[in-house]
């Protein structure tokens, strides 16, 4: 018999005797010690049972909540927790394009960064760009095909969609313009399978233009202009730094020529003649405000300026009456010769052609225009899209497919596409969503996002770029362009088109040598996100032919029409209303405006005045506004230097079908757009307004509106007096002590603190700013910053850490007056005023203000000269953000995270939105200050990385999110301490042994009065003018 | 006992005698509530429903209930804060500082100054706590408490910490000497006591006096040392509480007169407050005999002397931003007289130092009706006085982009309106169940033969 192992607990289990069996089987084995000798419990036993009792109960009901964290089974080589990887991508949007790193954290993207390797989109990014990380986590997003508005798999939609495809006839494909070469491969396929036809239209038309250059050198293209290379610009009604393709890459080329230093003493100057205030035009040393009724005579004028002096046939139009300006400008370009720019945002082929031949003077081609290269975000044909409208309606457009396009909201052929679309036996939308277009076809077969997907892009020929997925499909979506090639019978992966085609057409042309195989010319594409080969080519023969442009320029322009004008503009936040849907660009303060979640009418202060509309803090009323048959009530909002007899109003609002956050924002300015003969056009001549009386509010973040001639805030100077003394416009306040007056610097009641190590500054360039905002939403995005929606906006607590402070010069009035009607009068903006951004955030104080009031000690400075914020310490007494001057510190209100009330706050109130959250910043509590840290978070994770590898950090890897994001390189970050530090060379910085000092003489603190000795140092702001405007010397 | 001139006028009249004393006072907490107190008991009781309905809602949901923005931190709160506080002065000014230079008018009226003092600094305290973000953490953080945070400590820089010390000192030295003062009293209503219920409550109230020789000279004794301690907590408090301005940078706030300026504000309101709650007690308990038109007289004198030094105060702050040359200090003293917020400014001018001026008139400073009004048109100024300097001065300071404008929410009234619920309501409690004169001293200053005219 086999014997088993036996093992005994004790020697009492071998004897087993009947002790021990009796006691074997109780629960608890052991003699429990209830009872005292008598046997009988005592109260201390009862005691004893009870606590026990009651704690086992107590406990046993308390449930664990389950949170399941599950390993990796294979861990990917390159995924670590709390380690960001960054892969490179590009951006696109509609028709808007950046070249982009993506940050991810465990998998997630959660913040975008320009990619400093492009040399189009130059390495900073726009507002829209920074915010579309969010778009990627939007509940609203569609989560599968769908057929009739019911969830089908991607076999049933395909299986129709494929019978249907091949029933159609006339079958189009609309989209915006398209920029990707292998995209429009597929979508090429699609044409030759199905015999179908491509149009593609854009937001804010570009078709002038692009015929213009039609007719002038044969091939339809926007070249592109090189604005780093011009001396002198003048833009006709162009928002070239807000609005135009790639604009990131223009305000870097932009502020490259607004830079100034010791060896750089000249800067370019800039005109603007235009209707609205845009971007461009606040950034111009001169301005005009002008009637779109006028804009062409203005060109001609200009142009008739220009070749009377150069040579070249005139153009016979009606002479201006004040063309003081327009005669300055063209001496100005004249002067500048071969390094002139003239740019026009006008959609009439006329003024193109016009702009063309005055570029062609003044020698611009082959200099700040290069025709050899086009820019393919604009390809647009208004006239092709009308062709189709009508193609719609007729019957002849068979079947239609809207490739990542809305034209139902966004085209002024919108109600007639939306009665269309019924026609077409087969409509079918790639849309990520149920939009105004989307939600009337029968297929909807969603787009990954972006962030998801492969593709290629050429924004500019000879340069490209590549995306690449940085997660996973998050909703059962796929890619249209594999839609594309599956439809059309292929069964190749889009991935592998891709790649084919650039194995076929790029690695052919690369340099060889430089490229073991295709694999390791991929593999660096990838890496990179950008490949670059310019072509150098001639420039093409521009062939000036202006016959019938007189009659044209003669017929729509009048040089006094008398009448109200509505000019449609595209702002910088919103912008066309593609990412509408996306809270943190609807709270982002218009540039210029400061006016968040809405649209509005932009008036002339004087025609306020006259409609007899009061305005009040942030109230105003709505008046009803009548052009092209449309006729809406929209509120008034009075914008200093819009031209008289116009009205602004920007599209990109009144989404219908969108989401919760966009729905019923503001009105849809599209519809008012003309679209006669084929031209799209965003100036609207006699329009009717009239008051309605209806009261508004309109959530501004900023409601004053000059800075009441406080040269401690805005220093300023015109070039002239820069190039005498470069301290120009400098001011310097004076303490007066009992030894007389003394710097500010030199009293103080305080110690100093010492930065043994490092410390890290701040300087911004008040003259490179253009005032777009990217920093604001690069901020939110980086630094978990709530959206809090409109209403709490009008109770002025919007969070942004950093904003953008726009300033206009006061009325000309302010010269004659004196005292109390001075005070006030300063109140007031000039009618056309200069406008003056500057960036504000925590400024760092090294004597900070906030630091000494609060009770707790929340808030401290840092040995690396950083101002500290402890949420968990604060009690939120506010006494801090009483005693900043700078008034940068922001206050939770209210719980803005997991609270229905906010539930606009997509990033911090459903679990995908949160995905978004940057895992290194705390998500703040109710109650609690928060502020700039100047991004404490990647000064730390840069000083880790040095550490590991036991050296300092280098200059440049440590960046806060605002300085990254600037496409202007207006803001510069870095360690004061680090003498090759790019910020310590700008400045001069001189570092004692408490203090640090520059010797940069444009260097200034803003309140340096106050000595509260910030960390962030501001460049004088220097206007190119030839004098300085009587409005500044007035305060002086 | 005491030699009486007959040159001076007797402090109470009518003529009553030590026995009248005690039963005119006593009888007032030994009879059935009256139909007046208890009316104004239930309008008190509902006013502080409401409040703390607000007070309820700012708990809940965030300090988001205020009006208050990015720029305006503090308004209504702190305001509040500030003229409670100023109110808490008039008791320890009257007893303590009066006590020491022997103004012996002070007797018949300390005692319910003393426990305005001691509800107006409860209300007061209210704020600071209400006001933070987290109050939960706030009220035991705000303390120098050891704790296992490490060396997580208070910042004794923090104007706001002092306000802690000062506010919490002044609270407790001011309730022991109100405590003391009624001890006597509270023997007298023990040993008058015809039920046992209120013997027992009264007999414990009274810690065991006994009237000895020894006790009354203890009790003298008590009184003159707290009397001494007071006396530089009232002069400290409100200067105290103006530091949380005066360190400031702010424009406005950045101000070196605030401490003398604050205490003679916090005693004018005081003294407002203590006449405006003296001459309806005196209505209604019927005590014409011990509060007399002199007592009304003198203290309209200390408002018509405060108010003009409050009012000196004014023009010098103007003198000084303009003779500073501080771009933002004259901005901010103009924008205060002439900007959005003029009203408040008006109303702060007018009811501070122009309707006290009236003062000067004896017809007037003796008349009980018009002391009544403008008791309570002072206060009223004194609301707009901490309104304007703490909302004016924040809504537009250095940054032109950051100016904002302050509009109070239905919490912001909700919250203040809790407070007078609070205030009134122990007011009323005090006048119902405890002796509103000082029996033990007033009979001290009657006629010792105690003759009927």
């Amino acid at each position: 018999m086999k014997q088993t192992k036996k093992y005994w607990k004790g020697l009492e289990q071998l004897d087993n005797n009947a002790d021990f069996q009796e006691r074997a089987n109780k629960e608890f084995p052991d003699y429990l010690p209830i009872g005292n000798e008598d046997g009988e419990p005592s109260r201390r036993d009862f005691l004893k049972l009870m606590g026990f009792g009651i704690a086992a109960v107590s406990l046993a009901a308390c449930e664990t909540p389950v949170k399941k964290a599950i390993p990796y089974v294979k861990k990917p080589e390159t995924v670590d927790p709390t380690t960001p990887n960054y892969y490179a991508s590009s951006y696109i949007s509609g028709n808007d394009y950046c070249s982009v790193l993506v940050k991810t954290r465990e998998g997630r993207p959660i913040k975008l960064e320009g990619n400093k390797l492009s040399s189009i989109s130059g390495g900073g990014t726009t507002p829209q760009v920074e915010a579309s990380v969010l778009s990627l986590y939007d509940q609203e997003r569609l989560k599968a095909p769908q057929i009739d508005g019911k969830e089908v798999s991607w076999e049933t939609l395909d299986s129709e969609v494929s019978s249907q495809l091949a029933a159609v006839s006339g079958l189009t494909i609309i989209s915006n313009s398209i920029a990707s070469p292998s995209t429009q491969a597929t979508i090429n396929k699609m044409v030759e399978k199905f015999g179908a036809k491509h149009v593609s239209y854009d937001q804010v038309s570009f078709s002038g233009m692009l015929d213009a250059y039609e007719a002038m050198t044969g091939s339809r293209m926007m070249p592109q202009h090189d604005f780093s290379k011009a001396k002198t610009i003048v833009s006709f009604g162009a928002d070239f730094l807000g609005t135009w393709p790639n604009r990131t890459g223009i305000n870097k080329q932009f502020a490259a020529t607004r830079k100034l230093g010791k060896d750089k003493q000249d800067m370019s100057r800039l005109y603007a003649f235009e209707s609205n205030l845009s971007l461009t035009g606040s950034n111009a040393d001169y301005r005009l405000p002008i009637k779109p009724s006028q804009e062409g005579l203005y060109v001609a004028n200009l142009y008739n300026a220009i070749a009377s002096k150069i040579g070249g046939e005139q153009v016979k139009v009606a002479k201006l009456h004040d063309d003081a300006v327009l005669n300055k400008a063209a001496s100005d370009l004249m002067k500048s010769k071969g390094e002139s720019l003239v740019v026009s945002g006008s959609n009439d082929v006329n003024v193109q052609k016009l702009v063309i031949a005055i570029n062609k003077l003044l020698g611009s081609y082959g200099s700040t225009i290069d025709a050899t290269k086009s820019i393919n975000l604009r390809k647009g044909s208004d006239s092709e899209f009308e062709n189709f409208v009508k193609g719609l309606n007729s019957g002849s457009v068979g079947g239609v497919i809207f490739y990542n396009c809305n034209p139902v909201y966004d085209h002024p052929l919108g109600d007639q596409i939306a009665a269309g679309i019924g026609k077409a036996k087969f409509s079918l939308s790639t849309s990520d969503r149920k939009d105004e277009t989307s939600s009337l076809v029968k297929y909807m077969a969603p787009d990954n996002h972006y962030l998801e997907s492969w593709n290629d892009f050429e924004p500019v020929s000879g340069y490209f770029s590549l995306s690449q997925p940085s997660i996973r499909n998050i909703f059962d979506t796929r890619q249209v362009q594999q839609s594309f090639i599956n439809w059309s019978g292929e069964s190749v992966s889009y991935y592998d088109f891709i790649k084919s085609n650039w194995e076929a057409k790029l690695y052919a042309v690369a340099d060889s040598t430089a490229f073991m195989s295709f694999s390791a010319f991929w593999d660096k594409a990838v890496h990179d996100g950008v490949f670059e080969i310019p072509t150098m080519e001639d420039q093409p023969e521009i062939v000036v032919d202006l016959s019938g442009v007189s009659s044209g320029i003669g017929r729509k322009y009048k040089v006094d029409a008398q009448g109200l004008e509505l000019v449609l503009y595209q702002n910088n936040s919103v912008a066309d209303g593609t990412q509408a849907n996306n809270p943190w660009l609807q709270e982002m303060p218009d540039p210029i405006t400061k006016a968040t979640w809405d649209n509005y009418l932009t008036v002339s202060p004087k025609q306020v005045d006259e409609w007899g509309i009061k305005i009040g803090d942030m109230s105003t009323q709505k008046v009803k506004l009548t052009a092209n048959g449309v006729t809406l009530d929209i509120p008034v909002l009075p914008q200093p230097g819009q031209a008289y007899g116009t009205v602004g109003l920007a599209i990109g609002y009144g989404r219908t079908v969108s989401g919760k956050v966009a729905n019923g924002v503001g009105v849809n300015a599209y519809q008012f757009a003309g679209s006669e003969g084929g031209v799209v056009d965003f100036t609207v001549t006699n329009v009717t307004a009239e008051p309605t009386g209806e009261e508004y509010r309109i959530a501004q973040t900023q409601t004053h509106e000059t800075y009441m001639g406080r040269e401690t805030v805005i220093q300023e100077a015109v070039l002239k007096e820069y190039q005498k003394d470069n301290q120009a416009g400098r001011s310097f306040p004076k303490i007066a002590t009992a030894e007389g007056y003394k710097k500010p610097y030199a009293v103080s009641l305080w110690q100093g603190h010492e930065y043994p190590n490092h410390h890290w500054g701040m300087m911004i360039d008040l003259n490179s700013c253009t005032g777009c905002g990217s920093c604001t939403v690069a901020c939110q995005t980086e630094n978990n910053i709530p959206v809090v929606g409109k209403a709490e906006v009008l109770n002025r607590r919007e969070m942004h850490w950093i904003r953008i402070d726009r300033y206009y010069s006061h009325s000309e009035e302010v010269e004659s007056l004196s005292g109390l009607a001075k005070i006030k009068a300063m109140e007031k903006a000039s009618e056309n005023p200069e406008v003056t951004f500057q960036p504000m955030m925590c400024q760092q104080c090294n004597n900070a203000p906030c630091e000494t009031v609060c009770p707790v000690a929340a808030t401290t400075h840092s040995s690396e000269g950083l101002n500290q914020m402890a949420y968990n310490r604060c009690i939120g007494t506010r006494y801090c953000a009483n005693n900043c001057p700078y008034k940068v510190r922001r206050f939770n209100w209210f719980k803005y995270h997991d609270n229905e009330q906010f539930d606009t706050n997509l990033a911090m109130n459903n679990d995908l939105g949160k995905m978004v959250l940057n895992p290194d910043v705390t998500v703040r509590a109710r109650g609690v200050m928060e502020k700039c840290t100047f991004c404490v978070q990647r000064v730390q994770a840069g000083k880790l990385e040095a550490k590991k590898d036991g050296r300092r950090p280098k200059d440049g890897e440590v960046v806060s999110a605002c300085a990254s994001s600037c496409p202007s390189d207006a803001i510069v970050f870095g360690d004061m301490k680090d003498p090759e530090s790019r910020i310590s060379q700008l400045l001069q910085i001189q570092v004692g042994e408490k203090s640090v000092e520059s010797k940069e003489p444009r260097a200034y603190h803003v309140l340096e009065e106050l000595r509260v000795m910030p960390n962030i140092w501001y460049l004088t702001k220097i206007r190119n003018k030839d004098q300085e405007s009587k409005t500044d010397k007035a305060h002086a | 006992m005491i030699a009486e001139s007959s040159l001076r006028e007797p402090l109470v009249t009518g003529g009553k005698t030590v026995h009248d004393v005690t039963v005119d006072i006593s009888s007032r907490v030994e009879d059935k509530p009256s139909k007046t107190w208890l009316l104004a008991m239930a309008v008190s009781l509902a006013t502080l429903t409401v409040g703390a309905f607000a007070v309820a809602s700012l708990l809940w949901e965030g300090i988001g209930m205020w009006g208050l923005n990015k720029t305006v931190g503090w308004a209504w709160d702190i305001t509040n804060f500030v003229w409670w506080v100023g109110i808490g002065h008039a008791g320890t000014l009257i007893s303590a500082i009066l006590l020491l230079f022997r103004q012996r008018w002070r007797m018949s009226i300390n005692r319910a100054a003393e426990a305005m003092t001691i509800f107006a600094v409860i209300c007061a305290a209210m704020f600071p706590v209400l006001h933070m973000g987290r109050p939960w953490l706030g009220f035991y953080w705000a303390l120098p408490l050891p704790n296992t945070f490490g060396s997580l400590w208070v910042n004794f820089n923090s104007p706001l910490l002092w306000d802690v010390f000062a506010i919490s000192t002044y609270f407790s030295v001011s309730l022991v000497f109100w405590y003391i003062g009624l001890i006597p009293d509270f023997a007298t209503i023990r040993d008058r006591a015809t039920n046992k219920v209120s013997a027992a409550i009264y007999g414990v109230l009274s810690f065991g006096w006994d009237g000895a020789a020894k006790t009354w000279s203890h009790y003298e004794t008590v009184a003159l040392v707290l009397a001494g301690l007071a006396t530089p907590l009232v002069l400290s408090v409100h200067t105290i509480v103006s530091f949380d301005f005066a360190t400031s940078v702010i424009p406005g706030w950045h101000t070196t007169i605030f401490p003398p300026y604050f205490v003679a504000g916090a005693i004018f309101s005081g003294f407002a407050m203590v006449l405006t709650l003296l001459l309806i007690t005196r209505k209604v308990y019927k005590l014409e005999d011990y509060i007399t038109i002199q007592h009304i007289e003198l203290m309209n004198i200390v408002i018509i002397i405060t108010g003009s030094i409050v009012g000196i105060a004014y023009i010098t702050e103007f003198f000084i931003a303009w003779y500073s040359g501080v771009e933002a200090e004259q901005y901010a003293f103009i924008n205060r007289a002439t900007g959005p917020y003029w009203w408040a400014y008006w109303s702060m001018m007018t009811c501070n130092v122009i309707s006290p001026q009236l003062f000067w008139f004896k017809r007037i400073r003796t008349n009980l009706a018009a002391t009544f009004v403008l008791s309570i048109i002072v206060n009223i100024g004194m609301w707009f006085e901490r309104f304007v300097i703490i909302v004016t001065s924040l809504h537009r300071d250095f940054l032109p982009s950051s100016w904002a404008m302050f509009y109070p929410s239905w919490a912001d009234v909700g919250v203040y309106l809790f407070t007078f619920g609070l205030f009134f309501t122990a007011f009323f409690l005090f006048a119902k169940f405890f002796p509103v004169i000082n029996m033990a001293e007033v009979k001290s200053i009657i006629k010792a033969t105690g003759e009927k005219k």
